[in-house]
């Protein structure tokens, strides 16, 4: 039997987290001697991305009634085409849109914002992060089929090349319900929730027009930028930068705090990075309690000198 | 125009999680409970469109000790509550619950927090939208309803997307649905109001649970921070090459 994946892809480019997603499939297909097929809508990228990551074949949906993303219309390309039961989804946003639908219309049990591979099969039982990663649940799923989400980041991307097949379909699934009409996309950068590396800063900043430094650190690093839930109540930058408990979860490799003093609610969406460092002119942060290292100083002046010596390192 | 707003009680944000000795269970003792700050966009966001005639509901499914979370709810402004009463289970059974009285109801609009902060399931509004077979729109940052139709933003990666919305329909919402500084807090009035409001308790509809929480775990505790002198940057940048091997 084959073990479905969602492969998410943004207007048509493949995202790390699909490649992650595939590589989970994949570590579950290797325990039970099944197959990995990956279902993709309208993709423009190469199935050989999927199959370097372990896709035994591809579908391509491809749909002009899916063109635009609907939870719904997406689920109902979903139940079409997968007849496992095992069926596994990033935990991205349109993802988790759409796997509770799709949920219902299997009725199999939803386990999301899994941490690693199940811990068994029969029953279906799995750790999951849990209270906005404050605590993990093992979950265990009552119904025959399985939907997981994986958390982004949690498990990696793993290659594991197989020689994989391509099938094309057309659904003409109906999206009749929503209709977009604009979308306004910021070109160049980088996915928070799949960056590597984060560079977060906080009112430790002072200002909006200290960003820039924040912004030339995180280029340095191929960093993807974040702020603290106070910043962007202020306005000194968008809600959707905001990581804790109330805006983004995120478990980067690496995550530079700067500036941020380290509530509980923050340290609750950035504590499974893999390191943190945390930069604050306060040597009683709570932060540095829970980061690997730390600098007591003025953020302005260790910013702009650790950005140089970073790009000294790099060369 | 019938809202019905989807209401969690969950730990305050400032609460240490502890599990009990057996880590069975999430350990409530000393635990403040509020309305899930995410729910809480919602909500406001909810009883600012009643303006024009519209009636708002909000639905908790839980036991009596979430009911002065749903008095709050009432202060804040919505017309009446109902209750579930049931302790919450899993996604699936809350998302049940919803459905039945979404529908009995004719709700024109059931608006949601994203995900609820204690379990993160982040799937009772998509699972309520399929129950109901309606649209679904999740991750709303703003949020206008026309008639028979609503025009929500939703976040994207790196971006945002405006759409059309046929109603009825099921909206998740997060920050933006309404701006931080415009959550409504109760006033006096409103606190005293929401006393004599209706809140109507219905038996659970569904005993059936497609996950079970089989035990807990604390998150592992980090070693103990290294220092680096802020005159010796050079060391932080050899520390994160060479040991953390993560530039």
């Amino acid at each position: 039997m084959a073990i479905f994946v969602y492969a998410e892809n943004i207007n048509g480019i493949y995202k790390k987290a699909a490649f992650e997603a595939v590589s989970y499939a994949k570590a579950i297909a290797e325990k039970n001697g099944e197959t990995v097929t990956a279902v993709s809508v309208n993709p423009t990228d190469s199935s050989d991305l999927l199959y370097k990551y372990g896709a035994d074949k591809v579908i391509n949906i491809k749909d002009d009634g899916l063109k635009n993303f609907s939870a719904k219309a997406y689920a109902q390309a979903m139940n079409e085409v997968s007849d496992g039961n095992i069926i596994v989804f990033p935990h991205t946003t349109d993802a988790s849109s759409v796997a509770p639908m799709l949920a219902i219309m299997k009725n199999f049990s939803l386990i999301t914002n899994v941490l690693e591979i199940p811990e068994s099969f029969a029953p279906f039982q799995v750790k999951r992060r849990a209270f906005s990663g404050k605590g993990m649940m093992h979950a265990k799923a009552e119904a025959a089929g399985v939907i997981v989400t994986v958390s982004q980041n949690a498990y990696g991307v793993k290659e594991n090349v197989a020689s994989g097949s391509e099938e094309v379909k057309d659904l003409a699934v109906a999206n009749e319900d929503t209709k977009v009409i604009s979308h306004e996309q910021s070109s160049g950068r980088l996915d928070l929730k799949e960056a590597e590396i984060v560079v977060s800063a906080g009112r430790g900043m002072k200002g909006p027009e200290n960003w820039g430094m924040i912004e030339d650190l995180a280029n340095t690093l191929g960093a993807a930028t974040a702020c603290s839930k106070p910043v962007s109540d202020i306005g000194w930058r968008p809600h959707s930068e905001h990581v804790g408990q109330t805006g983004k979860a995120i478990s980067p490799n690496l995550y530079v705090a700067v500036g941020i003093s380290g509530a509980i609610q923050h340290l609750a969406g950035v504590n499974s990075s893999k390191t943190i460092v945390v930069i604050n002119n306060d040597p009683e942060a709570p932060f540095f309690k829970s980061a690997d290292y730390g600098v007591v100083g003025d953020a302005l002046k260790i910013i702009p000198e650790l950005t140089e010596k970073i790009k000294a390192l790099k060369g | 125009m019938k809202i019905l707003v989807c209401i969690s009680s969950v730990p305050d944000t400032t609460s240490k999680i502890n599990f009990t000795a057996d880590k069975s269970a999430f350990d409530k003792n000393g635990i403040q409970w509020v309305i899930n700050p995410w729910d809480e966009f919602a909500l406001s966001k909810a009883v600012k469109l009643q303006a024009d005639g519209t009636t708002v509901t909000v639905i908790n499914v839980g036991d009596a000790t979430t009911e002065p979370v749903i008095r709050k709810a009432l202060a804040i402004g919505a017309n009446d509550a109902i209750r579930i009463n049931t302790e919450p289970k899993d996604s699936f059974s809350v998302a049940k619950e919803i459905a039945n009285v979404a529908q009995s109801g004719a709700y024109d609009l059931v608006l949601c927090g994203r995900e609820s902060i204690d379990y993160n399931g982040g799937a009772v509004p998509g699972m309520v939208a399929q129950l109901l077979n309606q649209p679904f729109v999740n991750a709303c940052v703003g949020l206008d309803v026309n008639g028979s139709e609503a025009t929500a933003i939703r976040e994207i990666e790196g971006g945002k997307e405006t759409i059309s919305v046929k109603l009825p329909a099921v909206i998740a919402g997060q920050k933006g649905l309404v701006e931080e500084k415009d959550l409504i807090i109760p006033n006096m009035r409103g606190i005293m109001s929401a006393r004599s409001k209706p809140l109507t308790v219905n038996e659970p509809v569904n005993t059936e649970v497609k996950v079970d929480a089989v035990s807990y775990d604390s998150v592992p505790a980090r070693a103990a921070v290294k220092m680096v002198s802020p005159d010796n940057l050079d060391e932080l940048v050899r520390l994160l090459h060479e040991e953390a091997k993560v530039i």
